[in-house]
């Protein structure tokens, strides 16, 4: 099928009149290119909010304790409860696929008093009481030292982590950090790693820096929280989604702490993986926004090869007749008609591809000089999948482009065919 | 080698039908150079397409080496085409952007003869037409008398069983016509069967056999004494 004999026939007939050739496979190449540069387009977009997740696992949920609003077992509604240490592992134990529970406390919080005192220094800060998990959860860059591990917790080190604002605010240009105390609500905490991160949720980076991570066990015992849970984070295994695991995660909590199983009040939620989707969905419906208007522009492409192959046709009506005289058949004919349509689509569509790669590289080039982490827009690309796709595109609308005019060129008997002078 | 009988063909051009062959009985022996003659509208280019197989007829029956032709698909017509008959046109038809070569090749490429083999052979049919120097050239840069010997070599070049050729000279000056003559009594003259449609008195003596045709209808056919064209070069 594709003997070089073939080939030589079909470039010469395409070379024959290149200029016309040219300016018929600028359709093509024009609707690829638009296709092509739609979809990076909106991976770029994607790329960018997704960016702004800060890499945050995003299968997971954020849980806490809210009153009551039915009254349960002799118990008035509007009453408060705490999570317990003892929960998390009953979570553990009874929903299966997660993959980390993390149970959290707090101290301070946004715009919250001075609560951290090294020296002279002070400032108010988050302080979290964390399990080592969290830092899958949250991801951060230890920046210098380690992040907690479960002998911290064992032995309930007094260590902490702190963000680099942190260590900005308490600390002189050069002093030395790790191994150096700072104190919390009063009790000393040796500081054995600094982390950065990038912003959590679209969030403040500054802001995000500015946390302190000590180990859960030793907030517990250092500030007086006894066996009280705060808050919790909670993250699904890849083959289960978090959102689907919640109700019976709820369950557990609300069998433990004596709440009505229709009280949807007790917990609050914050599903990370639900507004992920979202946005998910969102870029979802900007593919399918520029494949249809790739498509359309590419279509109007293929209809101007169909047109050119239809004059081609007509013109050459005299050399087919020649060619059938010859011994052609009407087979080879309609063969040669579609194949020179499809190597003309392909290469004008390949064209195209390069064009538009030219284009996404030097977009690129730009957005990497620019260099800022806050941009909504971070390297528009599309992948081989796409092109791919893009090139069996061409392959179908070469053909379908080649067909009414091939049906053309043997629809004409060879002797009216030689006719045509 | 060609045996016809009872021929009839008519077109219809809107209402009203055109008879153009009215029973037509002829036949060709192997070897022969036949002219046919006759004015225009005498139906002797009808006759020379149904010949070719470019054209069916409405009724009677054909013959061509044996092989009887009747309700040829396109495809089994493009391939006895291909392999019994070669083609000789007025106004040369050769492809214009392929070289003479490539050109005379193309009937071998239909025939699915491979590359090599085929641009040798087409090569010795150029040298025999005198054109191996222009082998490489577009048909463009040729003149008239070398277009007509590039489309003879063409029509040789599949070796088919008669050569068919609707005014070969229609379109060139005297001295060049009898160049060509000389060319297809040459070929004539090897064993080839040759069919001449022309119009022209002394390109028809040239033959061996003329055939007149009036009205859709054989008025006249008889051998004539062959007037050789290398005389009048």
């Amino acid at each position: 099928m594709f003997s070089r004999d073939k080939w030589d026939e079909i470039l010469e007939s395409l070379s024959a009149n290149w200029f016309r050739t040219l300016m018929t496979s600028f359709g093509v190449l024009w609707g690829i290119f638009i296709l092509v540069i739609l979809l990076a387009a909106g991976k770029g977009l994607e790329n960018g909010i997704k960016q702004g997740f800060g890499g945050m696992a995003t299968n997971s949920m954020f849980m806490w304790t809210q009153n009551t609003s039915k009254s349960y077992k002799g118990m008035p509604k509007g009453r408060y409860y705490n999570f317990k240490t003892g929960d998390v592992q009953a979570i553990k134990d009874n929903v299966q696929g997660l993959r980390y529970v993390s149970p959290r406390n707090q101290l301070g919080g946004f715009g919250g008093s001075n609560n951290v005192i090294r020296g002279l220094k002070s400032g108010a800060f988050n302080v979290y009481g964390d399990y080592p998990e969290i830092i899958q959860q949250q991801p951060m860059d230890i920046s210098s030292g380690r992040f907690l591990n479960y002998n911290d917790l064992k032995e309930k080190r007094k260590v902490a982590v702190i963000g680099e604002s942190v260590k900005n605010t308490m600390y002189e240009t050069n002093e030395e950090v790790l191994g150096s105390y700072i104190k919390i609500n009063g009790v000393n905490f040796q500081v054995i790693g600094t982390y950065t991160k990038k912003s959590g949720g679209g969030g403040d980076p500054e802001e995000a820096q500015k946390e302190i991570f000590v180990p859960f066990t030793s907030f517990s015992q250092a500030f007086n929280m006894g066996d009280v849970v705060g808050w919790m984070a909670i993250t699904a295994d890849n083959n289960h989604s978090i959102t689907s695991l919640k109700t019976s995660v709820f369950n557990v909590i609300k069998k433990r702490h004596d709440i009505h199983l229709e009280d949807d009040r007790a917990i609050g939620n914050f599903d990370l993986y639900q507004e992920f989707n979202k946005i998910s969905g969102l870029f979802t419906a900007l593919n399918i926004v520029a494949y249809f208007v790739g498509f359309l522009v590419l279509a109007s492409g293929v209809i101007g090869i169909s047109n050119i192959m239809l004059i081609v046709v007509k013109e050459r009506t005299n050399e087919i007749g020649v060619r059938r005289a010859l011994g052609a058949t009407p087979g080879t004919i309609r063969g040669q008609i579609l194949m020179e349509s499809v190597v003309l689509t392909i290469i004008s569509g390949m064209a195209g591809i390069i064009l538009a790669t030219l284009v996404l590289w030097g977009i690129n080039t730009l957005l990497d000089s620019m260099n800022s982490s806050e941009m909504m827009f971070v390297n528009p690309s599309v992948s081989i999948g796409v092109i791919i796709i893009a090139l069996l595109i061409l392959v179908l609308s070469g053909l379908l482009a080649g067909l009414i005019p091939a049906q053309n060129a043997i629809r004409i008997k060879p002797v009216d065919a030689l006719r045509t002078e | 080698m060609i045996e016809i009988t009872d021929l009839h063909k008519s077109y219809k051009t809107g209402a009203s039908s055109l008879h153009v062959l009215k029973g037509i009985n002829f036949s060709v022996k192997e070897g022969e150079l036949v002219s046919i003659m006759g004015s225009s509208g005498s139906g002797k280019s009808t006759l020379l397409n149904i010949l070719g197989m470019l054209d069916e007829a409405d009724s009677g029956s054909y013959t061509l080496d044996n092989f009887p032709i009747k309700n040829l698909n396109e495809k089994v017509a493009a391939k006895y085409r291909n392999k019994f008959l070669g083609f000789i046109f007025q106004s040369f038809n050769l492809i214009n952007y392929k070289s003479a070569l490539d050109n005379v090749a193309l009937p071998l490429y239909y025939q699915g003869v491979a590359r090599k083999e085929r641009m040798e052979k087409s090569f010795s049919y150029l040298e025999k037409v005198g054109l191996a120097d222009w082998a490489h050239h577009l048909p463009n840069e040729l003149s008239g008398g070398q277009k007509q010997r590039v489309a003879i070599a063409r029509a040789l070049a599949s070796e088919p069983k008669v050569l068919l050729a609707d005014e070969p000279t229609g379109a060139l000056d005297t001295k060049t016509s009898y160049e060509v003559m000389d060319l297809i009594q040459g070929i004539n003259d090897e064993g080839k069967t040759i069919l001449i449609v022309t119009h022209e008195d002394d390109i028809a003596h040239m033959t061996k056999r003329i055939v007149n045709l009036k009205d859709g209808l054989i008025i006249d056919d008889s051998i004539v004494k062959q007037v050789r064209a290398k005389a009048h070069v």
